[in-house]
């Protein structure tokens, strides 16, 4: 079963590969893992993915609580949250194909980023099944070339994690700058 | 104090005197020279090993002599890993040690530049944490941190690399203005009101209960909590090997060691059992067999620092997170007195069945085992000595035959099971606590991996008594080719060197002893010795330990001590 970790880490050089270290150490298995800054200076915020059982899941956070440079943890899966994954595809698109394409961006509420005389570029942001879904009606043309960011999640509601303030839900946010995503 | 400027390696001495540091265990070499060169102006004496592995396991055996933590020094590249060894084996151990290696310049990090090693990835997964230092103003703060997760919660290794340019360059030493920063360490967890509850109502209506205490007893010094609680729930003990002296041997609650050397009566009444209640112990495969058969019918209360440790193995019913001491404090406010008569007589039962196996109780054949040696030393030196053991077969007869009454008289590598780490450990020991008369236990295999500490111990003069259990074979690797590989004794045999003129050749005083008769004057003449001795104790070369839980089956099918003797003595 897939387990999302909302995990806030000291921003300090090697944390990225402790946290990566002890995955592997324990064998548990990243799906995805996304790092990036937070609200607060110094603190960066990762969402992992992993798929392991609840007994796993309960193990994994008190092994991320053992590293010196983990702040807090929190297992987000059984919690309303929102989750969100940015995805750039390439496509093959002549002249003729493009409007069909461009329909169907539409309907997924994606949107095209650039356009060449062979192929389109197309962003999309959404959860991973929207994703799957653009995919899937894009395969027919010929998929290029793909690359997703991973999840990254926030709970709902009033409650925020770290003493920040709850922001708005602001369901199509993209991930914030200065995101750097990590796969494993 | 007043500011002053220093350079980073005087600041090292500097931090290490204000953390109590009497001693440090090291090796010197070109990236760590800087803090070599700035002893000079240092109370804290360094004793210099023969190899960086023993550096690591000298201060182990200073930190679980002693309490406090251990400090190993080695210079970068191969002077650090070769300390892998021994940090691995305080990490699986939970033992307190700093390891402080010196690094290349920072400007040359990352260009494969002389005896370069990254050994602060290399030591990712086996320390609790570790730095890279590469500015003199960060090794207070540093140095200050390392100690403080070294020795709290549940404690562990921890590595400071510090490149050489930290260490020339100079800076002003601020000790107050360094406290440590460490917002995401929570060492002290405690817990809930609720859970103590519901453990109180589960020892309360246990029947068929038992203590499973381990290293977690002596790490918090909870061997007064605990003899309180067994006493007024009456509730027999059993110790992992590592628990050992947790509890006094004598005391007639004691079980002794469980798990796959354990004697039998302690193995059967932890499989009888209607309730475990383990205190500072991890479950290890090594004492718990098969899982799927393991105490089936028992409950179990899990007491634990470290929360990672619940329900890894085994799944319980309670667990208190927290520290022992002030766990049991908290449930001995709530225990009532209790009786397990029909139990503890149960017990009484079984532990006369296997007198009758034991090797102890056999005539005298003229072979010299083990055991006896073991056995004679334990009544020689009235149990009152700090045992530091080897791995293998000797480890688990000095397990069985010797009686530890008081915490922190053995010393050991249980998780790692590190063949080497005897002597060295026994050095740290002795330097840790001067007025310990200190045994090693070694078998001839691994006593070989480390000898060469042999001349550090002279060189100090740490008065030391060597016991190697000479069987002319890896002995434990032979036991179980005897047993599951159709006894082909691959690779086992040894050609020893002659121990006597080894050791005669460090100036050390040997003796063979190949006789029963001759095993306890031998230790007591050693003990009469004022420098450290060694003693060739030539044993029976193919005995096994037993009884004997094979990796993986039940715990309650054990491998008993064949027939064979046993008819012996009842032919008698
Ligand atoms: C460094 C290391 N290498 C290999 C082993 C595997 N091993 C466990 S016990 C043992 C034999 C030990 O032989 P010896 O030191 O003579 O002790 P004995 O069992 O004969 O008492 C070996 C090789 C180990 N534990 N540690
Ligand atoms: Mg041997």
């Amino acid at each position: 079963m897939l387990n999302t970790f909302v995990v806030y880490v000291e921003d300090k050089p090697g944390v990225l590969a402790r946290v990566a270290s002890l995955f592997r150490r324990r064998a548990f298995n990243i799906d995805s893992l996304t790092v990036g800054r937070t609200e607060k200076t110094g603190v960066s915020r990762m969402t992992i993915v992993v798929d392991t059982d609840e007994t796993g899941a309960r193990r994994l956070e008190a092994h991320l609580y053992k590293l010196i440079n983990v702040l807090l943890v929190e297992n987000v899966t059984a919690e309303a949250a929102v989750y969100r994954e940015l995805a750039m595809i390439r496509v093959t698109a002549s002249a003729s194909q493009r409007s069909h394409i461009m329909d169907l961006v539409e309907v997924f509420r994606a949107k095209v980023v650039d356009v060449s005389p062979e192929s389109m570029m197309i962003e999309i942001t959404g959860t991973e099944d929207k994703i799957e879904g653009l995919l899937q009606v894009l395969q027919g043309y010929g998929v290029l070339e793909m690359v997703r960011t991973g999840r990254v999640a926030m709970r709902r509601g009033g409650k925020a994690a770290n003493g920040a303030s709850a922001g708005a839900d602001a369901a199509d946010a993209a991930p914030a700058s200065g995101t750097v995503s990590y796969s494993v | 104090m007043s500011k002053e400027r220093k350079t980073g390696a005087e600041i090292i001495w500097k931090c290490l005197e204000r953390e109590g540091v009497k001693h440090v265990f090291g090796y010197p070499g070109g990236a760590i020279l800087p803090a070599y060169d700035a002893l000079q102006h240092s109370s804290i004496h360094h004793v210099l090993v023969r190899h960086e592995q023993g550096a690591t396991h000298m201060a182990d055996g200073y930190a679980r002599a002693s309490g406090g933590v251990g400090v190993a020094i080695a210079t970068s590249g191969p002077g650090a890993t070769n300390m892998v060894t021994g940090i691995a084996t305080a990490m699986m151990d939970s033992s307190p040690i700093v390891c402080i290696t010196g690094q290349v310049g920072s400007k040359l990090i990352g260009s494969d530049a002389f005896q370069e090693t990254d050994i602060t990835g290399i030591t990712l997964p086996i320390t609790k944490h570790n730095y890279l230092v590469t500015r003199a103003d960060e090794v207070v703060r540093t140095i200050r941190e390392a100690f403080y997760i070294a020795k709290s919660g549940r404690p562990g290794p921890v590595l400071i690399d510090v490149t050489k340019d930290a260490q020339q360059s100079s800076c002003e030493f601020d000790w107050e203005a360094a406290a440590p920063q460490l917002p995401g360490y929570r060492p002290d967890l405690s817990p809930k009101p609720d859970e103590y509850e519901q453990a109180m109502e589960l020892i309360h209506q246990a029947k068929r209960p038992v203590i499973l205490a381990g290293h977690g007893i002596l790490v918090s010094g909870a061997g007064g909590e605990l003899l309180q609680f067994a006493e007024r729930a009456q509730i027999p003990v059993a110790l992992t090997l590592l628990g050992l002296g947790a509890f006094p041997a004598s005391h007639q609650l004691n079980l002794g060691m469980m798990g796959m050397h354990g004697e039998a009566w302690v193995n059967t009444m932890i499989q009888e059992a209607d309730l475990l209640i383990a205190l500072g112990m991890r479950f290890d495969d090594r004492v718990t067999g098969n899982l799927k058969t393991y105490a089936r019918n028992a409950k179990k209360i899990h007491v634990e620092i470290d929360p990672a440790e619940i329900n890894k193995n085994v799944r319980v019913d309670v667990a208190l997170v927290g520290d022992l001491r002030a766990v049991l404090q908290e449930l001995l406010e709530e225990l009532e007195p209790c009786q397990h008569r029909e139990w503890l007589d149960y017990l009484r039962k079984l532990k006369g069945d296997s007198a009758v196996r034991d090797i102890q109780n056999l005539p005298d054949s003229g072979h010299l085992y083990a055991a006896h040696v073991i056995n004679d030393l334990w009544r020689t030196t009235e149990g009152k000595a700090l045992v530091v053991t080897d791995v293998g077969q000797h480890q688990m007869w000095e397990a069985q035959y010797y009686h530890h009454e008081t915490p922190r008289s053995l010393i050991t590598s249980g998780g790692l099971g590190t063949m080497g780490f005897a002597l060295p450990a026994a050095i740290g020991a002795k330097v840790a606590r001067p007025e310990a008369e200190v045994w090693v236990v070694v078998g001839d295999g691994g006593f070989q991996m480390t000898m060469a500490e042999l001349a550090t111990m002279v060189q100090e003069k740490v008065k030391i008594n060597i016991a190697i259990i000479n069987n002319g074979y890896l002995g434990m690797v032979r036991q179980w080719q005897e047993f599951f590989y159709d006894r082909n004794y691959e690779s086992t045999p040894l050609l020893n060197p002659d121990f006597v003129k080894l050791a005669e050749a460090f100036g050390i005083r040997s003796t063979a002893v190949k006789q029963r008769a001759e095993v306890v004057p031998a230790i007591e003449a050693a003990r009469q010795h004022e420098g450290p001795v060694l003693i060739d104790f030539q044993v029976e070369q193919e005995d096994s330990v037993y009884p004997m839980v094979a990796a993986g089956a039940d715990l309650h099918q054990m491998i008993r001590r064949p027939g064979v003797l046993v008819e012996t003595a009842a032919d008698e």
